[in-house]
């Protein structure tokens, strides 16, 4: 009778997590409808106009695309000449040892950091340094945006790449230095091309975090509504518009940005299920 | 029993994996230029711990400590370059490991590859066609060659994995029962090939199956708790053991 009662709970609680989901991706997909039913779904993805003037009102989503791909892009390659040494050291170097266990946990913290802190660091203490670089006057922008973004995705990328690599057999490493392999060797031929299709996976993942990454852009990227065509250009992204314009939004601007809301969606879930299938297929 | 103009020579190796706690302990053997000894005794008894001193494969965990002298054709093998007596003393292990990412060609030649040898394509050729032949696998992969190797059979992985450790051209083959995860007619093969193999290479193979020491090896090893307790011809063993506990496991009363 209790399991009855037990089993019934969790189905409905289930039910209502999907009732949500789905209701949540009907209101994105019916509040943008206006927007893409007016401009036209391809023209609206394909223009970088953004102009609020109330009598030539157009709204187009390019420029915070390329925002958003340009600088989580950067990010990710930003991330991977950190994130891979470390994978090595706690995967590989120092599989089990008690090191691997501190420095794991260190990065996890990195990851448990509110991104409204990464953004205030940026904001005061690494901006400063972009602008004495010389990049740009103000020190906001995209190249700002994307070293931010890179230090708060590595710990991902790391954690999780570190995992793959841990989990390459040691027979098969064993096989290897039992042919005269150097640890070089081993792990340029053996531990990461079997670990790779995982740390491929691992860097996708970490790659959908930044796509939707906010708070911290859109502190650092200078929010103009431009197409970025520079590092040091300032920009927005998908995410940071939102968040920047939502509050005095209504009509066909709101509904552009619900719709940007949308295609945001659509491009991180994308990006997660292609990552999700690659670690699937490996187990 | 003299071992005349032995390949290898271990003196009194002991090896362990905690401090003062030695899973082999004092070990002394000269083992014969091409023939097949085979190493015998319950589980635990040290055969593996002994196997993998020879190719220096401890020292991949800096916890284990091998003490006392291991000659490879003459040579100490603590003062030679680790990853050349790795070369010299190829390794088979109890599950067939080719490597996944690896083509059966690939996996053939991937001591050199490994080694970031790069050797002509017609000698690549000729080399995985020799291995492939002298494991008995050519006529059944010479069309797949650049299939994955982990689609072929237990029993043919494992055929791979001894052409892998042979195309180096080791002076020793290690081997360590190779065949417990195999069924009976893949065990049945690779013994056959090791009777063929021993023309060419010496062999040192773990077993845990004593019919298998009986029909393959020349000379037998028996351990008990990390020591050698025995050592002689295989025949002489197994008809005429000298000592008490060789007796015993040989007759199934322990092990
Ligand atoms: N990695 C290890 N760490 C600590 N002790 C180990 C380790 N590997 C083996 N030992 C111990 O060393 C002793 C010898 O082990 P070994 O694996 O050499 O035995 P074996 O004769 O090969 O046994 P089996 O027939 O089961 O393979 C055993 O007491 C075992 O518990
Ligand atoms: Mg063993």
């Amino acid at each position: 009778m209790r399991d009855l009662i037990f089993k019934r709970l969790l189905s409905v609680c289930c039910i209502l997590i999907l009732l949500i989901s789905a209701g949540m991706i009907y209101s994105l997909v019916s509040g943008s409808i206006p927007a893409l039913s007016h401009y036209g779904f391809f023209q609206f993805i394909g223009s970088t106009e953004w102009d609020p003037h109330p009598e030539r009102e157009t709204y187009g989503a390019l420029s915070f695309i390329v925002g958003t791909l340009l600088t989580s892009f950067l990010a990710l390659i930003f991330c991977i000449p950190f994130s891979l040494p470390v994978a090595l050291f706690t995967g590989e170097f120092f599989r089990g040892k008690k090191i691997a266990t501190f420095i794991s946990s260190i990065i996890d913290l990195l990851a448990g950091i509110p991104s409204i802190v990464y953004g205030l660091w940026g904001f005061y203490t690494f901006r400063p340094i972009i602008i004495e670089m010389g990049v740009n006057s103000q020190g906001f922008g995209v190249l700002t945006s994307s070293i931010i973004l890179a230090i708060m995705i590595i710990p991902y990328a790391s954690s999780l790449s570190g995992e793959f690599i841990s989990m390459v057999p040691n027979e098969l490493k064993e096989a290897a230095y039992s042919l005269g392999a150097t640890r070089y060797e081993v792990i340029r031929t053996v531990t990461f091309p079997t670990a790779g299709s995982g740390v491929f996976a691992s860097y996708i993942l970490a790659l959908g975090r930044a796509l939707g990454e906010t708070m911290a852009v859109t502190m650092l990227i200078g929010n103009t509504n431009n197409l970025p065509t520079s590092l040091a250009d300032t920009g927005n992204t998908m995410a940071s518009i939102i968040a920047n314009q939502f509050g005095e939004a209504d009509g066909l601007k709101l509904s552009s940005l619900i719709a940007i809301g949308l295609l945001l969606f659509l491009i991180t879930a994308i990006i997660n299920l292609i990552a999700k299938l690659i670690i699937k297929k490996l187990n | 029993m003299v071992i005349t103009n032995p390949i290898l020579q271990l003196k009194k190796v002991s090896i362990s994996y905690t401090p003062g706690k030695n899973a082999v302990e004092e070990v002394s053997a000269d083992i014969a230029e091409k023939k097949i000894t085979a190493i015998m005794g319950p589980s635990g008894c040290g055969k593996s711990t002994l196997l993998r001193a020879i190719n220096r494969m401890h020292e991949l965990y800096p916890d284990i400590k091998t003490m006392g002298e291991i000659l490879l054709n003459g040579k100490n093998i603590l003062k030679t370059n680790p990853m050349e007596v790795r070369r010299m003393a190829g390794m088979v292990f109890q599950r067939p490991n080719p490597f996944p990412t690896m083509s059966i060609y690939d996996n053939v030649i991937a001591g050199y590859k490994l080694n970031g040898i790069t050797l002509p394509k017609q000698e690549k050729d000729q080399l995985v066609e020799e291995s492939l032949k002298n494991v008995g696998l050519w006529d059944e992969v010479k069309d797949s060659l650049f299939k994955k190797g982990t689609f072929l059979s237990g029993g043919q992985q494992q055929r791979l994995c001894i052409a892998r450790a042979l195309s180096l051209k080791p002076k020793v083959l290690l081997m360590d029962e190779p065949t417990s995860a195999l069924d009976p007619i893949a065990t049945n093969r690779i013994e056959e090939l090791l009777l063929d193999l021993k023309n060419e290479f010496t062999i040192l193979i773990v077993t845990h199956n004593m019919s298998q020491a009986a029909r393959i090896s020349d000379y037998s090893m028996f351990m008990y708790l990390g020591h050698l307790i025995e050592y002689d011809e295989t025949q002489k063993m197994f008809t005429n053991p000298s000592d008490k506990r060789t007796e015993e496991y040989l007759t199934g009363q322990f092990g």
